[in-house]
């Protein structure tokens, strides 16, 4: 069965003369446990796909199911249930809380949880030591350099272990050693059994996937055939 | 962490935003805590000084028959049953149960006689309470202090030829002219006042007196009431309200008050706007924040706890503070307004109105931006700056 199933979504930004078709009609199948590469050119809409993937962006045709659920015809408070829950959300550009410090921002998806105070710090310190920032638990988000940022917002996204995991770019501002460091993690996170979707501009992490898709022009170009997974 | 650590380390950690925010709405409540006090207790003020300004309640001898004199013109015959109040009487005036609505008391004892030819009147008061009454009054030189000094109307003082410091012969008694009144067009420039128990000696009044006036305070309270209970206490006169004193008194007083509440009114739209606006853009800017909250996973609920919390904490300093400055404001104004020091009471509703008032705004000021932030997709939300 397919795990997450894009149908025909599209997505249009703007209206009259200033409409921006940043996906246009997308059929996408990603089963579960599968490690999933999307790559394609600036501007081609991966961001865009995405986030419509992740329930944080709906589409302006086409629906998205998550293990068969439309997540888009789900209530707002459902949708975010969903999202804290199923899903974990590493962005292109971090988008940490500036006013909370590291393990602060660890523990964010924590704080409606029903986790205990204990049990909270515990997950997020093992989170951070998983990245290896545990050493500056306490700084805030601009005491540490872009790289570390960049950690912070994956230990966040991995903190409650959800099933998926969206990464629009985790290897964008790091160097080549943390960038094996930070594939290496998702390899693992990945045979412990979570589903990853991947946006990279690198054919190298791309090729850490089980398979690769390639978007141009908000369209499909090529495509991988599902590989077929041991469970 | 829960969510109100969240809305905690955002004060905490980001100090000077959270300063000038609380600046913003302090401003806001300040000024209208300023202006509102500002008014309140000048209108207070307006309405002691009024209250001072003439009598407004008379008390004359009671008479038995009817009165002979029509429109200030004396008929005669008023004379024969006039009878007088018995001095001993008035110190029940302070014993009426609205007693402290009196003001002032100013006994007075009439007398005619005769020098150069002229009949004058003379009356008797007590000057302090006399001058504290009629505060319209200008004299040249000083008001009597001794039993023998005269203060002399202006067209008795030119009539009877009595300058500043001359003598003028009353009844076998020598007395000094200390001081002459400016001309103030009522029947006061045609007498000569002398000290209460001087004139009840010479004119062989004693503990008598022919007539009192009596200032009222009556912001609150009705004149015809404090009339009714001194009619009561004392027998001996007839109590009757200056009516045209007093409803022109209650006239000025209420155009006071209508023109303080439109001030009012208007200062605390003015005031409301600036919290409204200040809250609401400080919300807007945080959009981005509320789509993190949002692509995490927070319900609008979460995220409106958070938000609100954080507003309530700001404007329930702003509006403690802003009253705080308010009122020394107001001390300031007041100080620099009046030339004796005010008398500024602490106002407990006006204390917790204001900082209820920055609360309720504070919070709704940031419950719509919240709200739509919440509502956006959180993609949306995060691409804004
Ligand atoms: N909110 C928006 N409003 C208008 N246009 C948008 C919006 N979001 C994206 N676009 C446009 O849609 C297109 C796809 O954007 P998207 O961010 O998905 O690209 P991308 O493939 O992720 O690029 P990059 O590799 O640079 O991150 C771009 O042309 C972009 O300008
Ligand atoms: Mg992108």
């Amino acid at each position: 069965m397919n795990y997450i199933e894009a149908l025909n979504v599209k997505k249009e930004f703007g209206e009259g003369d200033a409409k921006v078709v940043a996906v246009s009609s997308i059929d996408l199948s990603i089963r579960q446990g599968e490690f999933i590469s999307i790559m394609g050119e600036s501007g081609s809409g991966k961001s865009t796909l995405l986030s419509m993937l992740g329930g944080l962006l709906s589409p302006t045709r086409g629906f998205v199911k998550i293990e068969d659920i439309d997540i888009y015809s789900l209530k707002r408070n459902k949708l975010a249930d969903f999202r804290r829950e199923f899903m974990g959300f590493i962005f292109q550009s971090f988008q940490l809380v500036p006013y909370l410090n590291v393990i602060e921002n660890v523990q964010l998806p924590l704080a409606v949880t029903h986790h205990s105070e204990k049990e909270k710090k515990r997950l997020a310190l093992s989170a951070l030591e998983r990245i290896g920032l545990k050493d500056k638990a306490l700084r805030l988000p601009n005491q540490i350099s872009g790289g570390e940022q960049e950690r912070v917002a994956i230990a966040r996204a991995v903190v409650n272990e959800p099933p998926i995991l969206f990464a629009d770019e985790p290897t964008g501002n790091l160097d080549s050693r943390n960038s094996e460091e930070v594939m290496k993690l998702l390899m693992k996170l990945n045979s412990e059994g979570q589903t990853i979707v991947m946006v990279t501009h690198s054919r190298t992490n791309a090729e850490y996937a089980h398979r690769i898709i390639e978007v141009a022009d908000g369209k499909l170009k090529y495509s991988e055939a599902p590989i077929k997974l041991a469970v | 962490m829960k969510l109100h650590n969240i809305a905690i380390n955002n004060l905490r950690r980001r100090k000077a935003k959270v300063c000038f925010l609380v600046i913003g709405l302090l401003v806001g409540v300040a000024a209208v805590v300023a202006l509102l006090t500002t008014t309140q207790s000048m209108a207070e003020d307006m309405a002691h000084k009024m209250d001072e300004f003439g009598a407004n309640i008379l008390i004359t001898p009671r008479s038995e028959g009817l009165a002979l004199n029509y429109g200030g013109l004396d008929l005669g015959g008023l004379s024969f049953d006039q009878k007088e109040i018995s001095q001993e009487d008035l110190l029940t005036i302070k014993t009426i149960e609205n007693a402290a609505n009196i003001r002032l008391v100013s006994p007075k004892v009439f007398g005619v006689f005769e020098t150069q030819g002229h009949k004058v009147l003379a009356v008797g008061v007590d000057f302090t309470s006399e001058l504290a009454l009629k505060k319209w009054w200008k004299i040249n030189g000083t008001a009597p202090k001794l039993d023998s000094e005269i203060l002399i109307g202006h067209d008795a003082s030119e009539r009877l030829k009595a300058g500043l410091g001359s003598k003028l012969d009353i009844k076998d008694y020598e007395f000094t002219v200390s001081g002459i009144l400016e001309s103030t067009g009522s029947q006061d420039d045609s007498l000569v006042f002398m000290s209460l128990p001087g004139s009840q000696e010479i004119f062989d009044k004693k503990g008598k007196i022919s007539m009192v006036e009596i200032a009222a305070l009556c912001k609150n309270c009705p004149i015809s009431e404090i009339v009714r209970q001194l009619s009561d206490k004392i027998p001996t006169g007839k109590v009757t309200a200056v009516q045209q004193v007093v409803e022109g008194r209650m006239d000025a007083l209420h155009s006071f008050q209508r023109l303080s509440l439109g001030i009012s009114g208007l200062v605390l739209f003015v005031g409301a706007m600036v919290v409204f606006v200040t809250m609401m853009g400080s919300v807007n800017e945080r959009t981005r924040e509320i789509g993190i909250f949002s692509a995490i996973g927070f319900r609008s609920s979460h995220i409106m706890k958070i938000i609100l919390l954080e507003a309530f904490l700001v404007s329930f300093s702003a509006g403690l503070l802003g009253y705080l400055v308010g009122i020394g404001v107001t001390y300031g104004i007041l100080n620099a307004l009046s030339e004796h020091s005010p008398h500024l009471t602490l106002d407990y509703t006006m204390a917790v109105g204001s900082v209820f008032l920055a609360i309720l705004i504070g919070l709704l000021a940031s419950f719509y931006p919240a709200r739509a932030a919440a509502a956006m997709d959180p993609s949306e939300a995060l691409r804004t700056l």
